[in-house]
This record gives C-alpha cells, structure tokens and sequence, in this order.
C-alpha cells in the first residue's frame, strides 16, 4: 500500500513485501554471493529469499543454511526439492511459501544482478504495474559474454517472435522479473511450456490478459555461456513453442 | 480475441483486398498475379534489415563484468569473516 500525505508530499511505503525466489540446481557459490548482493542493495526494503534447490548434490543447501544464521532464518526461507522438477514448478513451489505481495524472480547465477532490484521496485511503485520485466536489448541494458553467432541468434528469434505475437515487451526470454504475487498465480496456472519457452509464454499470456507490464533495462553477464549450447534442437524447440504461442494465446 | 484471429483476420482482408483488385482490373492483371510475392520477398527483406539493425546496435556492457568481479570479492570477503565456507569455485 502507498500512502501520500498532502501536506508533505511524502510517498511511505508500508505493508509492500517482496518474495525474492531463486531456484538453485549446484550453485553453492553463487547462491551465497548473490545472497550478499541482494542484502546489500535491499538494505530498507522489506523483503524474503526462497530458496528452491531441487536436491543439489554440491551442498548447496548447506551453504544456505549456514547463511541463515548470518541473517536469520525469517529472511532466507530454503524450500528444498528432491531432485531437478523444472523452472515452472520450481517457481509454483516457491510462490506457495512466499508472504510478500509482490513476487520477483531471478536466476541464481549472477547473470541477475541484485543491484537492479531496486529500479524494479521503484518503477513498480511509479507506475503501478503489475509486472516489471527486465529487458537487455534497450540502451541502458546489455549483455556481455555472447559471441557474434549467439547474439544473432538471440536477435533473429527476437525479431521473429516480435513479428509473429505483438508481444509488448521487447526481451520474451528474460527472467529477471517482478510480478504482483496475484498476477504470478494467475499467469502461472495457465503455462504448461518449459525452459525459456515457459519465459515467454509468462510474458505473453499475462499481455494477453491485459496486465499492466513495464520494462527496465538490466545488463547481463553471461560467465557460463561457453558450457551451454545452442543447438539444432534448441532452435527446433523455440520455433514449436513459437507456434504453440501463435495458435494458443 | 484470440492472437490468431488477429493475425488470420489480417491476412484475410489483405487476400480479400488482392482479389478485388484482380477482378476489377485497376492495375494490369500480370501485376496483380505478383504483388503477393512482391509482399513476401519485402517482408523477408524488412526482417533480415531488423535482425541487421539490431545485431549492429546490440547493447553490450562489456563493464559490468569487471564490476561483477569487484562485488564478488567483496562478497567473499564479508563471507569468510562471516564464517560462511563457501570454498573454491
């Protein structure tokens, strides 16, 4: 809730909590840094981590425990899983134990920098919106760590996407995002895709329903793109899912 | 309304407009017969330009991954007096 008090002009935000949920898969020195960073940027904002580690064999859990005692266990919630369920579940598992009001999503590999969080908020408050997505393709985003082939890829389907749906947001794959916790729970319940066409099928049914999405831009550092490949079948499956998209929304 | 009615009701009413035009005969009927590719090849070309544009305008930040750097070592640092083990990457 917002408040404005005539007299001052003064905008206070009560009763605002955000639910940070970060779906872990070996990812025990990441998770503690970015548990660091988002503590950091966040200092006076009202918020709670959840973690959703679907059984990492690399003891992540046991790092995240070990951080729950440096900030207290009401901070960092770890809502473990027992093995790898996918991205789709793993965020409906964390949106049942999350107690904000606004829900954001983000990777835990630092490719999503915590620092960003508070121009989502900000925006959020400025405008009301129900979602705010991240974009990388705008001028003050960015991205760094992709070759020539992977951002012509990433621009073709871009460009295809955009010609084929009228999505409303210029980054469909994106997953740094801040949802109304209502807006995440309707919009999840209707996505049956997975991986990062589950991304764009969030974006583009919640555009379809007709919520209020804003964009801010995000840079992207991308460290483990040499480990993750860009195949014949990844390029298969995003155009099935395009068509998905085409026909069902 | 569902995306593909849009896009159908779109394509409809383009098709609609063509075979109005081969069948009243404003422009000469072998022009006619070829104005559907003359829209797919300038389609085709309009998005080999936007996907061209955008390759060259790509936002890179290639920064931001030396300043990634510098708050992971901060972070490390506040962890191990923090007692967190992390360990080696």
């Amino acid at each position: 809730m917002v408040i404005i008090s005539d007299a001052s002009m003064e905008v206070t935000e009560e009763k605002n909590k955000y639910s940070i949920i970060v779906p872990t898969y070996n990812e025990r020195l990441n998770i503690a840094l970015i548990i660091y960073l988002i503590f950091k940027h966040l200092s006076n904002v009202n918020f709670e981590v959840i973690v959703v580690d679907d059984g990492s064999p690399d003891g992540t859990q046991d790092i995240v425990k070990q951080l729950q005692q440096v900030y207290g266990e009401d901070r960092i919630l770890l809502r473990a899983r027992p093995k790898k369920l996918g991205l789709g579940t793993a965020y409906m598992h964390g949106l049942k134990h999350a107690s904000g009001n606004f829900v954001v999503i983000m990777d835990a590999d630092l490719s999503h920098h915590p620092k960003y969080l508070p121009s989502f908020i900000r925006r959020q408050m400025e405008t009301g919106a129900s979602i705010v997505t991240g974009t990388r393709y705008v001028k003050d985003g960015g991205v760094h760590g992709w070759n020539l082939m992977r951002k012509l890829t990433s621009r073709g389907a871009n460009v295809l996407a955009h010609t084929l749906l009228w999505p409303g947001v210029s980054d469909l794959t994106g997953s740094f995002r801040l949802y109304r916790k209502s807006v995440l729970q309707d919009v999840i319940s209707s996505c049956v895709s997975k991986g990062y066409v589950f991304q764009m099928e969030m974006i583009v049914r919640a555009s379809r329903k007709g919520y209020h999405i804003e964009e801010v831009p995000i840079t992207f550092v991308d460290r483990v793109y040499g480990s993750s490949k860009l195949g014949g079948s990844e390029i298969v499956e995003y155009l099935k899912g395009l068509v998905y998209l085409l026909v069902t929304t | 309304m569902k995306h593909i009615i849009k896009i159908m009701s779109l394509l409809v009413s383009v098709s609609a407009f063509w075979i109005s035009l081969l069948l009243t005969s404003i422009i000469p009927e072998s022009y006619t017969l070829l104005l559907p590719i003359y829209l797919i090849v300038s389609l085709g070309c309009y998005g080999l330009l936007m996907v061209g544009i955008g390759l060259m305008r790509f936002p890179t930040c290639p920064y931001e991954s030396v300043l990634l750097q510098q708050d992971i070592v901060e972070a490390k640092e506040f962890l191990k007096e923090n007692e967190v083990d992390v360990g080696s990457d």
